[in-house]
């Protein structure tokens, strides 16, 4: 076995391994039928829970095992299901939706929506994007109005992962006329009366279920206020750093799939009397792909080793996002390339990698924004 | 326990990020390295462009103790760790000055190197001892005018003549070979016997036959000495042979991964140097009524130069805790190496475009930071012979 890098350790390692295993053996096979079927089982969930991997990094009070690392290591496995639609409806429960919950909820919140989370049997997702709100997260409208004993919320939401499942919202309002980031408030919205899913056809992420969500006079009780009034804008700020390495995690492990897959087809596929992989320029295709993976390897474990340290980790998550979400649309584009008419064909399942990794540099924040967050960070 | 907005960790962009391979030892050795750089070497950059840079930068050094850094104590080394070398690479970034950088790295992490690990005692104590005190300068002669990146069809030949060897060759691109003292040889011994038929010799550069035939000018590296060596019926004891006769293909190739890793590091550092005085520069020229960092797109610019930046940095420093593990992280090096040289001549060039008709002026400096580290993606190893290993290393 490789010397583990930093923060893994050997048992890390191990786990690696049985997570690969457990996802080519039980997920993998069924990634085209789910794809096609533009959905995913909810059994998923609880097979996943039943292993342990819904939990890996929530305290075990709630039902998880407390390691973070761990988390990691089952995002960057998730990639050889071959869905990234499926990749991301997992991702984004028990990394996006479920961590604010975690973070920022009270403990009754916690029992309610966390615990059962983890065990698979409550699904929950995020939501912030609206259709007139996407990178400028300050001018959402979906407005929360206070009532007797809770809010009644009116507006929508858009490009919701596992939003047409969901069980629990966890909805970013405005909860104050006051302009910015200021008037920003958080509330776990419950499936019911006046909310309403439907699913977004896309490029790719097909085996994902994304919603346009409306919520029409939803009441939503105070109980379900997650955070502090007005402070929504810190919950979304602590949010991001998680979700980003979880992309730049996921994009390294998609790259690792897409170049091993490619590897192996240029040494079995013959052209000119040898294996294409023989000839230079397809051999030199190949050592860029495993440089670019490399590079975004190591920028990401680095951003992670800096983000469990504690440390303010936004300038380091938000490099290896900008780095590995482009990095693997291009590597995988040159591995459908590589595959040439087979890599235009559905069965090879490269231009899904492909239509899948088109979403990376546009979800979780744009590369543009990422370019603004750092470009800021300079002090420019 | 439940986070409020209070405890959610605010950025902090000047905050230390300290890399896990490095200490507090490690730090303050960059500091001293760097005082002394900016205090008794940048002065000199300019007058060492137009006319080298001398040689008692190697003795000062060698007193200072920072011409075997990571080298054993018993040949008057500090002893230190890889990363103390990488500190090295990385601080020398401040004299401004890449070909001075270029001639130190030739002496510490490509000639010493190979004595160290395939030099006899005697070697040893004749030449690593005096090169540490900065008393003998060292080069490397891999390179000839009809062998490049192929490096097995070298032509310069040592042939056994009693207790003696008798060498006939040039070679090319030598840095320091001016100066040098003495030169670790590539030769073939054996014609016949393919990767097997060559053999290293720590060649005396005062010795009748060897000819300092010419300086070469360059695009760049300016304060470096670039020699054309001939050598004509030099003639070496058996005692001169490094390592094993027959065997210098692999010592050779051995040696080029410490090359290429600290090749990698200078990379990096250039490249944030060059990029942090052209930030300064964005924020102090202004056009269109404010300082041209504060447009989008030239603030998008300093982005993606940070992330290339950052990114060769975390490439060259998980490999170089491979090779202080003792691992021989062939790929990885090549790896870093193809792309740090890569990034570093994007980010001068992008350096040059910020700066706009400055950046193309001597003046600003610039233009000779993408002069300097257009080489790297050609020394050490092409780009395209980079590529070549890491695809071989695939079985491709």
């Amino acid at each position: 076995m490789p010397r583990p890098i930093p923060p893994f350790t050997e048992e890390h390692e191990e786990f690696r391994l049985s997570v690969r295993r457990f996802v080519q053996r039980e997920l993998y096979p069924h990634a085209s039928e789910w794809e096609e079927a533009r959905w995913f089982p909810n059994e998923v969930f609880e097979r996943l829970a039943e292993l342990g991997y819904l939990g890996l990094k929530f305290p075990p009070e709630y039902g998880g095992d407390g390691d973070v690392v761990a988390d990691a290591v089952l995002i960057e496995e998730l990639a050889w299901c071959g869905s990234g639609g499926l990749a991301a409806g997992i991702g984004a429960h028990i990394g996006i939706a479920l961590p604010p919950i975690w973070r920022f909820g009270t403990e009754e919140q916690k029992l309610r929506y966390l615990v059962p989370g983890i065990k698979g049997e409550k699904i929950a997702a995020l939501a912030i994007t609206e259709p007139d709100a996407g990178s400028d997260v300050a001018s959402i409208r979906t407005h929360a109005e206070g009532a007797e004993g809770g809010y009644v919320v009116n507006g929508s939401k858009t490009f919701i992962t596992g939003g047409v499942r969901a069980d629990a919202i966890v909805t970013a309002v405005k909860t104050s006329d006051e302009g910015g980031h200021h008037g920003l408030s958080f509330l776990i919205i419950d499936r019911g009366p006046g909310v309403e899913s439907s699913s977004l056809e896309k490029l790719g992420w097909h085996a994902s279920d994304t919603a346009h969500i409306t919520f029409d006079d939803v009441f939503v009780p105070a109980e379900n206020l997650l955070g502090q009034e007005n402070q929504g804008f810190y919950l979304i700020m602590a949010n991001f750093q998680w979700e980003r390495l979880l992309m730049a995690l996921g994009a390294v492990g998609a790259m690792k799939v897409a170049f091993e897959k490619t590897l192996k087809y240029s040494l079995e596929r013959e052209a000119f009397g040898r294996p294409i992989g023989k000839h230079q320029a397809i051999r030199h295709k190949l050592a860029e792909i495993a440089t670019t993976v490399e590079a975004g390897r190591d920028m990401t474990y680095h951003a992670l080793r800096v983000y469990l340290a504690g440390q303010d980790a936004v300038r380091d998550v938000t490099m290896a996002k900008l780095l590995t979400q482009r990095s693997a649309f291009e590597v995988i584009d040159t591995c459908l390339q590589i595959h040439g008419g087979n890599g235009y064909m559905t069965a090879y399942e490269i231009e899904r990698a492909a239509r899948d990794a088109r979403l990376g540099p546009i979800g979780g924040g744009t590369n543009e924004i990422m370019s603004e967050i750092l470009g800021r960070s300079l002090g420019l | 326990m439940t986070t409020t907005a209070a405890d959610v960790t605010k950025p902090d962009f000047q905050g230390h990020r300290k890399h896990f391979i490095f200490t507090d030892e490690h730090q303050q050795l960059r500091e001293s390295i760097r005082r002394f750089v900016i205090k008794e070497l940048q002065p000199h950059s300019e007058e060492w462009e137009q006319q080298t840079f001398p040689n008692w930068v190697f003795q000062r050094m060698g007193e200072l103790g920072f011409l075997g850094l990571d080298k054993p104590e018993e040949y008057g080394g500090q002893g230190g760790d890889y990363y103390s070398s990488l500190v090295l690479s990385e601080e020398i970034v401040h004299a401004h000055c890449g070909g001075l950088a270029m001639g130190l790295a030739v002496h510490t992490d490509m000639a010493m190197p190979p004595i160290l690990a395939f030099g006899t005692e005697d070697q040893k104590q004749e030449w690593v001892v005096p090169a540490i005190k900065g008393e003998k300068i060292l080069c490397l002669g891999i390179t000839e005018p009809d062998a490049g990146s192929d490096v097995a069809g070298i032509k310069t030949r040592a042939v056994k003549d009693g207790n003696e060897y008798v060498i006939n060759g040039s070679k090319t691109f030598i840095t320091n070979g001016h100066r040098a003292d003495v030169i670790v040889l590539v030769t073939k011994t054996d014609s016949d016997a393919g990767y097997d038929g060559f053999t290293l010799f720590l060649v005396p550069m005062d010795l009748p036959g060897v000819i300092r035939e010419k300086k070469l000018e360059k695009l760049g590296m300016h304060a470096s000495d670039t020699a054309l060596l001939a050598f004509q019926d030099v003639r070496v004891p058996d005692t001169a042979v490094l390592g094993q006769v027959g065997k210098g293909f692999y010592h050779i190739m051995w040696e080029l991964q410490g090359e290429r890793m600290i090749g990698a590091a200078g990379c990096v550092a250039g490249a944030q140097h060059v990029f942090d005085r052209t930030l300064e520069y964005a924020k102090e020229r202004t056009a269109f009524g404010r300082s041209i960092g504060h447009f989008q797109v030239i603030r998008h610019k300093f982005a993606e130069m940070a992330t290339k930046i950052e990114t060769a940095r975390q490439m060259v420093y998980t490999t170089a805790w491979r090779f202080q593990n003792g691992e021989y992280p062939v790929r990885e090096i090549s790896m870093a190496k193809l792309y740090a040289a890569r990034i570093a001549v994007e980010v001068a060039d992008e350096c040059i475009q910020i700066h706009g008709g400055n950046g193309y002026m001597k003046e600003y400096g610039v233009e000779r930071v993408w002069r300097d580290m257009r080489l790297n993606r050609i020394g050490a190893g092409t780009d395209e012979i980079m590529l070549d290993v890491i695809g071989r290393s695939y079985g491709l």
